[in-house]
């Protein structure tokens, strides 16, 4: 096990992040976390947009338990909360994940929102782009690029449910 | 979870887990009636071997939801009449590509049947067996109570007193409830009329009444045993364990549960049925819910190689 990303990496790139968002977008947005760990991202990137940007985005949460598409293969996994202030019709949304792999969350995530409306726009933020897309998927937001072999296995822990914040691969 | 044949293949933590998941469905229910692609290309069918109208169509709703395919086998009206087995009828859905069925039938043990026998490889999902177990029943219900007690998610029913009211005896219902909610922790106590409920429960109703439950589950009159020795008649029935405008005010705070459909004047009086205690609206509501949580669980992983 190797950490790639410490506490304190993760606290600034989140920053970086929430700079980046805004550098990209003069107009308000709606920034969605996707669970588990998505959600906790979210937060870290909400909590530095309030700081530089007060009240330019808002935060919720989009669970796609019941949109993804390998339910043969993996057990239903726990069904989350969502979340959505408002309604995302004709909104900014920028989606926010721990890790991007195949790509097949973010299908499905994609589905999920349209299922709730039709956003003017929806954007990509990923801590960790570890490569090996499925599909024709990219993120807008990159916090750190980790080229990995597919047998590795990527972690983000969070402080809420891991206890920590850092990156390790295994 | 491969099959949902009885409530005691359900651990406690199983359990709150499903009920966690139905939960959020139920939330999702709630805002808009949209479809959701959980179950793509999936066939369900739907075998009802006895007539009931409001479970079917739950079920039916609930595969639809999640975008499965759903066939209505109507077993009345089917070869079953031409005196086609339930092997066979396994065999002919298996061939059709069933990847689930949904079986309420007359006799008890016929949904272990069907799982049991290699006769298919689809998830059975038991939506009542004779007098056995109706699991998805027990679900709802539990479901219910957690929300009528402001329960939050991942908890149990711990310390709640539950009184059953009716035809314990002959009930699938009360069977499958009363080892659910015993497993949450809840405190279950029966009463019903001494040819319907066992020693053990009250043969009084205003006498169970007065240990506060926090909450009673009425239980239909089966109208097929009405006039038969065991229930002289409907006025009697009605007299000695309804739940009558006096006796529900006897117990202001507990809610009130029927599975439905109600016997009015009979069972529960119009007064119980329509109070602010009443869950069954909400019991309606959730029984779609538990059943699209049960069919993706059931369905779930199927095919996986690890």
């Amino acid at each position: 096990m190797k950490t790639v990303m410490s506490e304190e990496d993760i606290k600034r790139t989140s920053r970086r992040m929430a700079h980046e968002i805004l550098e990209r977008n003069s107009e308000p947005f709606l920034l969605l976390g996707i669970p588990t760990r998505g959600v906790s991202l979210a937060q870290f990137i909400q909590q530095n947009l309030d700081e530089i940007a007060p009240g330019n985005s808002e935060l919720g949460q989009l669970d796609i338990g019941l949109f993804r598409d390998d339910l043969d293969t993996r057990p239903a996994k726990a069904i989350s909360e969502t979340v959505i202030p408002g309604n995302v019709d004709g909104r900014l949304v920028v989606l926010v994940d721990d890790v991007l792999f195949s790509g097949r969350t973010i299908r499905a995530a994609l589905d999920a929102l349209s299922s709730f409306g039709r956003p003017a726009e929806v954007q990509l933020a990923v801590l960790v782009d570890r490569g090996h897309r499925q599909l024709p998927i990219r993120a807008d937001y990159v916090g750190k690029n980790i080229p990995t072999s597919l047998t590795e296995k990527v972690q983000v822990k969070t402080m809420d449910i891991d206890g920590e914040n850092s990156v390790v691969i295994e | 979870m491969r099959h949902l044949l009885s409530t005691a293949q359900l651990e406690r933590d199983e359990t709150i887990e499903l009920l966690d998941q139905a939960a959020e469905i139920s939330r999702l229910n709630e805002e808009s009636s949209r479809k959701f692609p959980t179950l793509q290309g999936k066939t369900v069918f739907t075998l009802f071997f006895e007539n009931s109208t409001r479970t079917r169509i739950s079920f039916e709703l609930a595969a639809k939801r999640l975008s499965a395919d759903v066939i209505n086998f109507a077993a009345e009206a089917s070869a079953i009449n031409k005196g086609e087995n339930l092997k066979d009828t396994a065999q002919t859905l298996e061939a059709l590509g069933a990847d689930a069925l949904i079986m309420r039938h007359p006799k008890g043990g016929a949904a272990y049947s069907m799982a049991n026998n290699d006769w298919t490889t689809a998830s059975v999902i038991n939506a009542g067996d004779g007098m056995n177990q109706h699991p998805t029943q027990a679900l709802l219900d539990a479901l219910s109570l957690r929300q009528g007690f402001d329960i939050p998610d991942g908890k149990g029913l711990d310390k709640k007193r539950v009184l059953i009211i009716g035809d314990i005896v002959h009930s699938r219902v009360a069977r499958s409830n009363i080892d659910l909610l015993a497993k949450l922790g809840a405190e279950v106590i029966v009463a019903g009329p001494g040819s319907f409920a066992p020693e053990s429960g009250y043969a009084n109703l205003d006498e169970a009444l007065e240990v506060k439950p926090d909450a009673v589950m009425m239980l239909r009159v089966q109208k097929e045993r009405m006039n038969q020795p065991l229930i002289p008649s409907d006025r009697e029935y009605a007299n000695l364990w309804g739940l009558s405008e006096r006796r529900a005010k006897s117990i202001p705070d507990a809610l009130i549960l029927h599975p439905g459909p109600m016997n009015r004047g009979l069972e529960i009086s119009s007064y119980a049925a329509e109070s602010e205690k009443s869950m069954v609206l909400k019991q309606v509501k959730n029984g779609l819910a538990v059943r699209m949580a049960v069919l993706s669980s059931v369905l779930g992983g199927k095919n996986a190689t690890v």
